[in-house]
């Protein structure tokens, strides 16, 4: 009996620890990866050395940086990942603690504050969501760390020295612009859409779909729907689906929020026997552009795609460089973007009273780009 | 009397509750001028391809109601015996699916196009013994080790998504290859999930009735201690039932990755425990463990696909659809709430009574 409890006693110790390894694990769980594979990321390997130097010399040469990053969602997410990893590298006088939140909000919270006692020199994130930032970035802002958010946006602090990352509306408006050449050229005059939203909440989705509406409104458009597709191709292609069910025969565009989402509805409305893409009956138009799917705007599959730039790092790099320097940097910086287009019959667009051009894919496009 | 046997049959409320939510479409293509069968419709869709394909509002609710329903035979096996959750299915889906990716593309691949077939059967098999060693894991630790289900599962729950990131080497990893994508697919003009779904379905009822295994596993969920003393295993019965789950969420995990050919680590089987729970306790089974009916759990978790097809219909916007969600499961969960049915079953003896004091 005794032995039982004893044995009884020494598992339960087991367990809390496991347990405890196991539950810590999540909020950092994908530090080992960088860990462990060192030849993917050089700031790898920095994350064990980090504690020690950084607690003797606050301002030495190299440069803390710890990154809160969404998750791996998409290509998209693991271009902007690798674009970090690549800028903030030892090579160019970085140490990058890295932290995959895995679309976890409470989880980056944590990893935002695990990097406040580490003692990061500078603070990135991508936050998970808009809202629920305040006492963090307060917290950042009395330990006196700078915070640069990219990518989506924070909207209920102004703690952050400067935000970086796309204009979603101007996608948005870069879309519907775009379609409306597009279908003036056709001979298209009634344009019947089915929207495919990513995750509820997310600036990306809200820009885009504004920025889309703002236009469909002004040509007297019509949006038979708009759901969220979670920025996944399996939600794509749940939505698609059911698209394909409700609106048989009614819509002649499909824009999805992403590229994921595309492939989804792409083998959707392959089940249901809709054609789409260059000549087909549905004109599919995604946003991202990354490469796989810049091959098939290539390809003829989608009609356009509208480019959400992930790498958002360099830029984060000239405004570190500008802070370490004691300069201002300004507060809110875009990233450059382009618009791709499967044919060549709409050349420029005019967005927010600018003229932008609209590239026309081939496969020397395609082999061009970077993610 | 007839119709008494009819309403104290188990499934009647589980069955009348699925119907309850496909007559919500109904009033609504009733009210927007469409005929009131239009969600039942059943076509067939020809593909891009130029196959024959089932469609329609019903086979989409079997077809993408399939993980859930197969999760929830290994959840009503382990809620049945050991009066516990395993709150771990879903990430072992994602591990399991993420773990088959992970072999057939080969250790930081991201993307293959063309797969051998030996090695996509490789796979498969991978994946499933991964489910079966997670589900022994968890049957280790609550049989043997008597820990909490739920304490003792929470472990995979937090980690085998993590682990499935690693195996993937932190990527999406996409096997574009039409052999894989069949589990998600088509087999002729059936959607394969269906069929793995049924064979599920009628592998684990064929056991449970044709062996004494159903009787064991209530009896081990009623009072272990009593059926160890009546001769039974009683820790090797729990063990199996965790098993037998953890297959089920390797099943799971191949059919949601083999529908988008790729391996999402961080969306396959998301929230997917919860659903399968939640089927489980939409059926009419009681999460104290004992006395079980896996039809009703499969029930539950079609109703669940037919509630998010339902939302769909009604195109409902996507930012209040859980509160819509959650509405119609909290009337379907009060309907089978006890003193509900006492309510109803006095309403009805009320009745009776007084149509026999009407007749006399």
């Amino acid at each position: 009996m005794k032995l039982k409890k004893i044995l009884g006693l020494g598992l339960s110790a087991a367990l809390a620890l496991s347990l405890f390894a196991c539950s810590g694990g999540n909020a950092a769980s994908s530090e080992p990866p960088a860990d462990d594979t060192p030849s993917a990321s050089e700031p790898a390997g920095n994350t064990d050395s980090t504690p020690t130097p950084e607690g003797n010399e606050p301002s030495g040469e190299v440069i803390n940086v710890g990154f809160a990053q969404v998750g791996h969602e998409s290509d998209w997410r693991t271009a902007s990942t690798k674009s970090a990893q690549d800028v903030f590298s030892e090579a160019n006088g970085y140490a990058l603690s890295f932290v995959d939140c895995d679309n976890d909000p409470a989880a980056q919270l944590d990893a935002v504050r695990s990097f406040i006692q580490q003692g990061m020199d500078y603070i990135i994130i991508d936050p998970i969501q808009a809202t629920g930032w305040d006492t963090v970035l307060t917290e950042c802002d009395e330990a006196g760390i700078p915070v640069i958010v990219i990518d989506r946006t924070v909207d209920d602090s102004d703690k952050y020295v400067a935000w970086v990352g796309s204009d979603f509306k101007v996608e948005g408006l870069a879309c519907g612009e775009w379609l409306k050449a597009y279908a003036a050229d056709k001979g298209i005059t009634e344009i019947n859409a089915l929207v495919i939203e990513g995750s509820v909440g997310a600036s990306a989705t809200i820009g885009r779909t504004d920025g889309f509406k703002e236009i469909a409104e002004r040509e007297g458009w019509n949006i038979l729907a708009s759901q969220s597709g979670d920025f996944t191709e399996a939600g794509g292609q749940e939505v698609m689906e059911s698209y394909c069910q409700s609106y048989a025969g009614q819509f002649n565009v499909v824009i999805c929020q992403n590229d994921n989402e595309a492939a989804g509805a792409m083998t959707a409305m392959d089940q249901a026997g809709i054609k789409y893409g260059v000549g087909g009956d549905v004109i599919l138009v995604s946003f991202d552009a990354n490469r796989p799917y810049v091959q098939m705007v290539c390809d003829g599959k989608i009609n356009a795609n509208f480019e959400c730039n992930p790498m958002a790092a360099p830029t984060v790099d000239e405004i570190i460089k500008a802070l370490e320097k004691g300069e201002t940097p300004e507060t809110e910086v875009y990233v450059s973007e382009q618009w791709f287009a499967a044919e060549d019959n709409v050349k420029t667009i005019t967005v927010n009273g600018q003229e932008q051009e609209v590239i026309h894919v081939t496969q020397d496009v395609v082999d061009a780009r970077p993610y | 009397m007839n119709k008494k046997k009819i309403t104290q049959n188990a499934l009647f409320l589980p069955l009348v509750c699925v119907l309850l939510v496909l007559a919500v479409n109904v009033v609504y293509d009733i009210s927007q001028g469409n005929p009131f069968y239009d969600f039942f419709r059943i076509t067939m869709q020809t593909s891009a391809s130029g196959d024959k394909l089932l469609a329609g509002r019903l086979v989409t609710i079997l077809n993408r109601g399939s993980e859930v329903a197969i999760l929830a035979i290994g959840m009503t096996l382990v809620v049945s015996a050991s009066a516990g959750t395993d709150i771990s299915v879903g990430s072992v889906m994602s591990l399991c699916a993420s773990f088959c990716c992970m072999l057939i593309a080969g250790f930081g691949v991201s993307s293959v196009d063309d797969v051998a077939i030996p090695r996509l059967i490789l796979g498969l098999i991978g994946a499933l013994v991964m489910g079966c060693i997670c589900g022994a894991f968890n049957g280790t630790l609550v049989a043997y080790l008597n820990i909490q289900p739920m304490v003792a599962t929470l472990i995979l729950w937090s980690a085998a998504r993590a682990i499935g990131l690693l195996l993937c080497n932190n990527l999406i990893v996409y096997v574009r290859d039409e052999a894989y994508g069949i589990f998600g697919g088509y087999i002729g003009f059936i959607p394969t999930p269906i069929i793995i779904a049924a064979i599920c379905i009628a592998v684990v009822t064929l056991v449970l009735k044709k062996t004494a295994m159903g009787m064991y596993v209530q009896s081990v969920g009623i009072n272990k201690k009593a059926s160890r003393i009546a001769g039974l295993n009683s820790k090797r019965i729990i063990f199996i039932c965790y098993l037998i789950c953890g297959l089920c969420a390797g099943i799971a995990g191949i059919v949601a990755s083999s529908r988008i050919t790729s391996a999402d680590s961080n969306n396959i089987g998301n929230n997917f425990e919860l659903d399968a729970i939640l089927a489980v306790a939409l059926g009419g089974n009681s999460l104290g463990g004992g006395k079980f009916n896996l039809a009703g759990s499969v029930i539950g978790a079609y109703t669940i696909q037919a509630i998010t097809t339902t939302m769909y219909n009604l195109g409902v916007s996507s930012a209040v659809t859980p509160v819509f969600k959650a509405i119609i499961v909290i009337v379907i969960v009060a309907i089978q709430a006890p003193p509900v049915k006492a309510w109803f079953h006095k309403l009805a003896a009320s009745k009776s009574s007084g149509k026999e004091a009407a007749r006399a």
